[in-house]
């Protein structure tokens, strides 16, 4: 019987699913939140870029991992903010600031990372979380050892899952920000502040998508390196078009990525025969396969990637 | 008269972008020790006054000419093309397999081919959101994102499988046949005729959009789908077409990479060209004609980068993050409508004051 | 002392001045008219009423305050509330959450119960009917409306702005609409409402002030002046225009027409892919004018839109000359069946607004000659016949080479008229020829519509302005629910037969 199939591997893979998909996970929390509010965030990859850097930042000058985490957030929020402007009140295209905004993230921490790290960049270890083990919960077979046995940001987005939900579906904050995504002029004749609205929460994915980037560096590579981010920002965006713009929905869909890109590190080794390329390329398969699926049947917010002006001749 | 000197301010708004932004990149160059106006020197000089810098621009020129042109024709029907990327990969893997799989043939014919299939390759790949597109409405950037992606890694697998060289240290392919090889123009640069193409072809484009009833449907289409479907134009139609047409550039882009400057497929050959042929394309304004000269922009950044790292000591990847600040500001310099301006509110209070004054003469 | 006074205000959009010292003074409690024809500058006033717009010069002051209204929420806090012509809900989500968005704030949980509960509690004491937990999709137009104004009651409105609010409502809905507005003045609440419909304005309101092009032009009490007087001030001269081919119109139809357009039991859906066209009949002759009129919103842009070819019909048939059109698309109908269509969005269909007016001219024949010849653009003869048909349809502009974004609407609304009608068609449907137009302009469009008739094509007349729709048509066809009420001539057509038509009674459609 294939040696994967044994239960001390499931648990391997699930437990590397889990750790791949936290950064996707984080960045697709956030793109929920701004597609609500009917703006594209084109620039995740972007922000998880700047988290990573910020967090490797934070940690290098301090030695402390939640600075770096604190570090981090701020330089997504500082991207958000940039890209904020730029689309929200100047109007530019939304993908085009996006992109914009990923090329900009790209060379600046590049170019600051050899700066600031020097040649040490990619070969000194950076202080990062260690796994905080939940005692008991962590003995339920095979779910416990994956689950609850991580760190701190792992815990962090389960809190934060339940808690965006509820915030989008059940606050009032929640109802303006659906407003906004659905109809701005109707929003804003309500009284909503819908550019006010629009920048909290593309600030708040620039937040959260950092934290996507600052985990990968505080709790899987210890270093930064260049482009680290790999184009995560983008299957994010999969993620949540496959989540039906939900948040439980686009962290399970943040899973399966995360799951076949597990199974494609692990079946490289049990299986060279077939190309590893298979593998890597499956989770764009999926999600292409899935938006014709699923599309129709589910709608994005109505008002999502126009940008709003109100004296509008 | 100083309505003619706004206007005129206005309309070269691009250049000012382009400005600004290097000045904010200077400031980026200070912040690592560097000397601005040295780098720059050496940024520009390499790239543009010396021969075998020249040369190197104008290789990096040919990807993201064409790769840009990639994006503004589907942009002219209003669609955004952002699998440059993938879509130049696959015109490389077919055209390579052209190269190197087809029987023995006369070279003009065998040359030919390739490029077809090259191109064939590249629209194949933009048929795909194309039809998914036109017919299920689904937004083009997505799967064009994620096609990228898809791509690189089959011609990884293809590079580094079947069509890898026997005992290759690196995946890369077997080289293509001699007469295969597309004539230098620039000795002893590596400068090919590619480039030449893509100009040739960017004028060919200019003049189709501009003045045939086939430019002026697309364009149509572009501006506004519902009239365009009310004067009788096939919209679908029309933008399977513009994704084709661009994929196809795209796949040329690809191309004549590998007939032109590696002589064979490599993995992962492309430095992102198909991303610099989306900033190339804003620059450009989304016109045909202007595309090259965005494209030797961009080229140069690149080609001088690393000579100017070379000779000054700053940083490569600075200028990657000036290109960044480029489409950031021309991109925002392009949203900006004149009468959103603060000059446009200026000028209507003086045209309204001349008239009062007007009215107040005649009055007397 | 007026409660609320207008004063002064001006507000120009680039050189366009739409707002000229308006000043108005609205009695607390009252019902006050703002009549004035489209263009006036009504809804301008009102927007800046709302925070919408700001004014360049000038103030608004409540019981002599003077207000600082720079969004919505200001004018909110101040207590006015605005019901749009064109209602700001959002579809997808119910009453309650309409009701309360932008009004509940922070992240607290919303209290479902309590606001249902106050929502239904509201609505009852008006005679209002709604249920909070209905998506605002599920209502109709009337009941949408009451969503509008609970809205505004809810933010504690005491000033309600109402912008042209009888124009969506079926004619059965607007005797409720009537006694709700009383309701709320009686409950001590000041109405403002923007109409151009001079029998409203003397059913409902108390005073009423006429704005014409920007101005105030006239003001009155209601009880003390009456349409006519109304209709002189709110168009500077008796509204009854000359409409010099009259005479053609009284000739009728040649007996020996022949028919140019049969439509058969025409099955359609509109975008939501609700049935707009249920069983549709009826023939227009050449040298005839049909129109249909009804309420917005019963099938009537469908009938338009399957006869040009921009939507697929389920069943049924378009015959044109005897020919079945239905396999033909848009580019074929055009070209070979001869059928020319004014759409109803002018700005949005009609036109490619950043285009010249020259392309926009030859929007519809771009791909032949003299526009193009073997694919290849021919701008000389483009030019040549945009300026040839600007000055015959009496077109103003600078040149050809200007944007079609910069005309007046009347002008745009000329450069598709000349466009369709040069094409020398055999069938012209044409969608509310007249709206937003001034004066001038519809006596322009009437007559050039009328002298088609000596030119023997088929005209479709759709339009929801009864009286342009009587001005021109042999035949009156009422659409109600996506059927055809009624087909009346021209001396049957009454109007209070054509409203009962347009309301479903009497033809076995229930209303």
């Amino acid at each position: 019987m294939p040696e994967w199939l044994l239960i001390g591997s499931v648990t391997d893979v699930l437990g590397t699913t889990l750790r791949l998909s936290v950064p996707i996970a984080f960045a697709a929390l956030g793109g929920v939140i701004t597609e609500r509010s009917g703006v594209w965030n084109i620039g995740l990859e972007g922000m998880i870029l700047a988290g990573a850097f910020g967090a490797a930042l934070g940690v290098f000058l301090t030695g402390q991992p939640f600075m770096g985490l604190i570090v981090g957030i701020l330089c997504g929020m500082f991207l958000a903010a940039i890209l904020a402007v730029l689309t929200i009140t100047l109007g530019v295209n939304q993908i085009v600031s996006g992109i914009a905004i990923n090329l900009l993230a790209l060379g600046l921490t590049a170019y600051f990372a050899r700066l600031i790290f020097g040649l040490d960049a990619t070969t000194k270890a950076l202080a990062g979380f260690t796994d905080w083990p939940i005692p008991g919960l962590m003995d339920i077979p095979v779910a416990g050892p994956v689950l609850f046995n991580q760190d701190p940001l792992v815990y962090l987005l389960y809190m934060l899952v339940p808690i965006i939900y509820w915030g989008l579906y059940r606050t009032a904050w929640g109802l303006n920000i659906r407003a906004t995504g659905e109809n701005p002029n109707a929003a804003d004749t309500a009284g909503v502040a819908v550019f006010m609205v629009r920048y909290m929460c593309l600030i708040m994915s620039g937040a959260l998508a950092a934290i996507g980037g600052a985990y990968i560096v505080l709790a899987q590579v210890f270093v930064f390196t260049e482009h680290m981010s790999a184009g995560k920002g983008f299957i994010a965006l999969a993620a949540i078009i496959l989540g039906r713009w939900n948040p439980f929905g686009a962290v399970l869909a943040a899973l399966l990525f995360g799951f076949c890109d597990a199974l494609q590190l692990r079946l490289q080794f049990a299986n060279p025969s077939v190309p590893y390329q298979v593998f890597v390329a499956l989770p764009y398969v999926v999600s292409i396969l899935a938006l014709i699926g699923f599309y129709g049947r589910v709608k994005p917010p109505a008002a999502s990637g126009i940008p709003y002006r109100r004296e509008a001749k | 008269m100083t309505a003619r000197i706004m206007e005129v301010l206005f309309a070269t708004r691009t250049a000012w972008a382009v400005l600004a932004a290097l000045i904010v990149g200077s400031v980026l160059i200070l912040a690592g020790g560097g000397d601005p106006i040295e780098a720059y020197r050496t940024l520009f000089g390499e790239a543009f006054f010396d021969r075998f810098g020249f040369g190197t621009t104008l290789v990096k020129m040919s990807p993201i000419l064409l790769a840009g042109l990639a994006v503004v024709i589907p942009l002219r029907a209003g669609l955004f093309n952002v699998g440059g990327e993938g879509q130049l990969y696959m015109g490389a893997l077919f055209s390579s397999i052209a190269a190197l799989y087809l029987p023995q043939m006369h070279w003009a014919l065998h040359l030919t081919l390739c490029v077809l299939a090259g191109m064939a390759g590249g629209a194949l790949w933009a048929l795909i959101p194309a039809l998914l597109k036109a017919y299920r409405g689904i937004n083009e950037v997505i799967v064009t994102l994620l096609l990228n992606y898809i791509a690189i890694h089959l011609v990884s697998y293809a590079a580094g499988g079947p069509m890898m060289e026997e005992g290759a240290p690196y995946p890369y392919s077997t080289e293509i046949p001699l007469d295969l090889m597309l004539p230098l123009i620039l000795l002893p640069t590596d400068a090919h005729a590619g480039v030449l193409v893509g100009v040739v072809l960017a004028l060919v484009l200019y003049v189709s959009m501009r003045y045939t009833s086939f430019g002026f449907a697309m364009n149509t289409v572009g501006f506004n789908p519902r009239a365009a479907e009310y004067a009788g134009i096939n919209v679908r139609r029309q933008m399977v077409l513009a994704m084709i047409i661009g994929g196809a550039l795209a796949g040329l882009a690809g191309t004549f990479e590998v007939l032109g400057v590696k002589y064979r497929l490599f993995q992962n050959f492309s430095n992102g060209y198909g991303f610099d042929g989306i900033v190339a394309a804003f620059m450009a304004a989304a016109n045909p004609i202007f595309v090259p000269l965005s494209a030797l922009f961009l080229a140069g950044l690149k080609a001088g980068a690393q000579l100017m790292q070379r000779a000054t000591g700053v940083e490569s990847t600075v200028v990657d993050a000036i290109q960044g600040l480029v489409v950031m500001f021309v991109a925002a310099s392009l949203a900006l409508r004149f009468q959103d301006t603060i000059w446009a509110q200026i000028l209507a209070k003086r045209r309204d004051n001349e008239a009062v004054i007007e009215r107040k003469k005649s009055n007397a | 002392m007026p409660y609320i006074t207008i004063d002064r205000v001006t507000k120009s959009f680039g050189t366009f001045k739409a707002l000229d010292l308006v000043s108005i003074g609205i009695q607390k409690g009252a019902i006050h008219a703002i009549l004035g024809e489209n263009g006036a500058g009504k809804s301008t006033l009102m927007n800046i009423l709302y925070g919408l717009y700001q004014p360049d010069e000038g103030e608004i002051r409540i019981n002599d305050t003077p207000l600082n209204l720079n969004s919505p929420r200001d004018a909110i806090a101040s207590g006015i509330g605005m019901i749009h012509q064109h209602f700001m809900l959002v579809e997808s989500l119910t009453v309650m959450e309409n009701v309360i968005m932008g009004l509940v704030r922070g992240a607290r949980t919303i209290d479902i119960a309590f606001h249902e509960k106050r929502i239904r509690e509201m609505s009852a004491s008006f005679g209002f009917d709604l249920d909070p937990t209905a998506p605002i999709w599920t209502l109709p137009m009337g009941l949408r409306q009451r969503v509008e104004i609970i809205k505004a009651l809810y933010r504690n409105a005491e000033v309600l702005i109402l912008d042209e609010p009888t124009s969506v409502l079926a004619p059965g809905e607007i005797n409720s609409f009537i006694a709700g507005i009383r309701k709320l003045r009686d409950a001590g609440h000041t109405i403002l409402f923007i109409t151009h419909k001079l029998e409203e304005v003397m059913q409902v309101a108390d005073f009423v002030t006429v704005m014409r092009h920007g101005k105030v032009v006239h003001e009155a009490e209601a009880a003390s002046t009456n349409t006519r007087e109304l209709a002189r001030w709110m168009v500077g001269r008796d509204v009854v225009f000359e409409l010099k081919n009259r005479e053609l119109l009284q000739k009728g139809v040649s007996g020996e027409a022949a028919d140019v357009l049969t439509v058969e039991g025409l099955v359609a859906v509109n975008y939501r892919g609700i049935r707009a066209l249920d069983d549709v009949s009826f023939t227009v002759r050449a040298g005839e004018i049909l129109g249909i009129s009804g309420v917005d919103g019963n099938g009537q842009k469908e009938l338009a839109e399957a006869i040009a070819g921009l939507r697929p019909i389920l069943a049924g048939r378009i015959v044109v000359d005897n020919r079945d059109v239905a396999s033909l698309d848009v580019k074929a109908r055009i070209s070979d069946a001869r059928i020319a269509f004014v759409p109803e969005d002018r700005q949005s269909q009609g036109l490619v607004l950043d285009y010249p007016v020259a392309f926009n001219m030859v929007l519809r024949s771009y791909d032949r000659p003299p526009a193009s010849r073997r694919g290849v653009l021919d701008f000389a003869a483009i030019r040549k016949l945009g300026s040839d048909l600007a000055r015959k349809y009496d077109v103003r502009l600078r040149s050809v080479d200007q944007l079609a974004r910069f005309l007046s609407g009347g002008n745009q609304q000329k450069i598709i008229l000349a466009r369709e009608i040069e094409a020398k068609p055999r069938l012209l449907v044409v969608m509310q020829a007249c709206k937003g137009l001034d004066v001038g302009a519809i006596e322009f469009v009437q007559n050039t519509i009328l002298e088609l008739k000596a030119k023997g094509v088929a005209v479709l007349y759709v339009s929801t302005e009864l009286e342009h729709v009587l001005d021109v048509s042999d035949r009156i066809a009422i659409m109600f629910r996506g059927r055809i009420t009624g087909l009346l001539n021209r001396d049957e057509a009454t109007t209070q037969r054509i409203g009962e038509l347009m309301a479903g009674i009497d033809s076995g459609v229930a209303a």
